[in-house]
């Protein structure tokens, strides 16, 4: 067992460009289901919007990356103004089912055969990523993080996913912190009552839903950058379970919990992922408990009981305030 | 105490005011086949303390909602203030003076006492997302609400409990709350659906002494309650509604001796309605 490559494997990947991408995705998710109460099952599809709206225009369109990121945002802003429109005024379930379908269905559309030229397909959609390829000023090398590599690619996406997990991160602060969001935490406790002081609660959440998926979006937007494709398969329902359970780790409503959650989360997952690589090389564990053929499920039942665990014993996540899970939201 | 201030109208359902703040004509809600609430003509005086008082059923929730803009109405027109309301969302006849609140107290159980407050003021510069994060731009308004919220809560003796949250406080403090916050919106008319229900006797005094205080400092309310002795004590004007109609008006004193009113309470004509025989 070389616990060295263990450690440093799972530290690097808890501070990967992917930890920083579903960061983001659970920082927007959060502003969703933590501070406004929008029961958004379909952060996946903001996410898959962000990616494909910059892939495809920088890929098959030729545009400039800059025209490209705004195009990512703006198709962000038109599936919450999409999803929010039918359903805001009605109770909460049916964004939730709203949400979920549409996720869905822009992951089966960008995988259909018709229109492979324009989403890749099932292979995904790549050449997209000179711009960042060009301006990546850690070239071809490669660094050393203890006992794990690291090439200069993967270095530079990393850290301007964590720069823009600090950006985010820090405007979500600020604006829950103002009036704001307190009309937003008003709406998450009892929105008529916020109604009859005179707050149009409508349009309070449909700008909840924007700045969330636009931050969905942003995840995306890093998530494809780090592979240089979009693939389908990443926005999946898993992706939102996943930030789901980051938030939730981490402590609902806070503005550090999706942060440090998602670091604690991909720590967890390839932790369990590395200790039973190595365990069913080195056939520390008997095979019939677990083989080189079957660890990969059985990380995910190791890694969902820990995370388990961590629920039971700390309902209120990392960051979470005890007193407030103690009383019933109604 | 002040006294009851008078309202001069003729003590028959629908009956012209002086100076009404609050009109409504042919108030309807269909829910289906049934008719929840069907109002002619009601006016509220400016500056009184109405009741509307009637059996379980009666539809004075459902009116309650129909005149604050939490349901639309199947037909019907309403004025407040001399404007024309008829369909303006609830939100916005907050905006405009009109406040209300609720039969099962609503407080925002995870925010604290104090910013259940703060949230009531309304036209704050700090609620669009673009200004939230910069504190700068409405550091001095929100200095200004903090101040009148902790001199409401003070008054309405909640401030030792300013930092708790609402989801905290007893039942009672809830109804103190909800009557407080409704305040931060500056109405110039309150309805107040129930405000005494559930509530001991000593807070009931108080709450009493609350609404006495809303009216002394110039705004009109319109309240729903069961209790008789209630009504009596701090309403100046009645009004009375059974199966959906207004059935009768007038002061405290002539509602009592109103024989409709008192057959609609004991149900005096079992099996007919009363209407028909009006």
């Amino acid at each position: 067992m070389n616990w060295e490559l263990i450690f440093s494997n799972a530290v690097y990947v808890a501070f990967s460009s992917s930890a920083a991408a579903y960061a983001l995705i659970a920082i927007g998710i959060n502003v969703h289901i933590g501070y406004t109460g929008l029961l958004n099952f379909g952060q996946a599809g903001f996410a898959a919007a962000g990616a494909y709206g910059m892939a495809i225009p920088l890929a098959t369109f030729g545009w400039h990356w800059t025209a490209a990121i705004g195009s990512s945002i703006f198709f962000a802003i038109l599936l919450a103004l999409l999803l929010g429109a039918p359903t805001l005024r009605l109770r909460s379930d049916y964004l939730a089912i709203v949400t979920i379908a549409a996720a869905e269905i822009i992951r089966i559309s960008m995988m259909s055969v018709r229109f492979t030229w324009l989403t890749g397909g099932t292979d995904g959609k790549k050449g997209f990523a000179d711009f960042l390829v060009d301006s990546n000023p850690f070239g071809d090398n490669r660094y050393q993080f203890f006992a794990q590599s690291v090439n200069g690619y993967s270095l530079y996406i990393t850290i301007i996913g964590w720069i823009l997990v600090a950006i985010f991160g820090s405007l979500v602060y600020f604006m829950m912190r103002g009036p704001w969001g307190r009309v937003l935490r008003g709406i998450r406790e009892d929105e008529t009552a916020v109604r009859s002081l005179g707050k149009s609660v409508t349009k309070f959440k449909m700008q909840s839903l924007v700045l969330g998926g636009v931050i969905g979006a942003v995840g995306g937007i890093i998530l494809a950058s780090e592979k240089q494709s979009a693939q389908p398969m990443e926005y999946g329902t898993t992706l939102t379970f996943f930030a789901f359970t980051i938030v939730i780790l981490g402590g609902l409503a806070t503005a550090r919990g999706p942060i440090i959650g998602a670091v604690i989360f991909w720590f967890i997952l390839q932790f369990v992922d590395n200790v039973l690589e190595q365990a069913t090389r080195n056939e520390v564990v008997p095979t019939w408990v677990v083989n080189g053929n079957n660890f990969g499920q059985v990380k995910f039942i190791l890694a969902g009981f820990a995370l388990a665990l961590l629920v039971v014993f700390r309902p209120q996540g990392i960051y979470g305030n005890k007193r407030e899970m103690s009383f019933d939201s109604r | 105490m002040t006294p009851a201030k008078q309202v001069i109208a003729d003590a028959i359902p629908g009956s012209k005011k002086q100076d009404p703040i609050l009109r409504v004509d042919g108030l309807r809600r269909e829910f289906g086949g049934l008719v929840a609430v069907d109002i002619a003509h009601l006016e509220v005086q400016r500056g009184a303390i109405t009741a509307l008082i009637g059996p379980n059923g009666a539809g004075k929730t459902t009116a309650f909602n129909l005149m604050s803009g939490f349901d639309t109405p199947t037909n019907g027109t309403s004025e407040f203030d001399g404007v024309d309301i008829t369909g303006v969302q609830g939100h916005e006849l907050a905006q405009r003076g009109m406040v209300r609140t609720f039969q099962l107290t609503r407080v925002l159980t995870r925010l604290t006492v104090l910013e259940n407050m703060m949230l009531g003021a309304v036209g704050q510069i700090g609620e669009k997302p673009w200004t939230s994060p910069f504190r700068f731009l409405w550091t001095k308004q929100e200095d200004e609400i903090r101040e009148r919220s902790e001199a409401l809560l003070k008054r309405f003796k909640l401030d030792h409990v300013a930092g708790e949250y609402a989801g905290n406080i007893s039942g009672g403090q809830r109804k103190l709350l909800e009557m407080a916050r409704a305040l931060m919106v500056e109405p110039r008319l309150v309805m107040l659906d129930e405000p005494m229900a559930g509530v001991n006797p000593a807070l009931k005094q108080s709450l009493l002494g609350h609404v006495k205080n809303l009216q002394s400092e110039g705004m009109s309310v319109l309240f729903i309650e069961h209790d008789m002795d209630m009504v009596h004590e701090i309403a100046d004007w009645v009004v009375v509604m059974a199966e959906g109609r207004l059935i009768a008006e007038g002061t405290p004193d002539q509602i009592s001796s109103n024989r409709a009113v008192v057959d609609a309470y004991l149900g005096e004509h079992q099996g007919t309605s009363f209407l028909e025989d009006a």
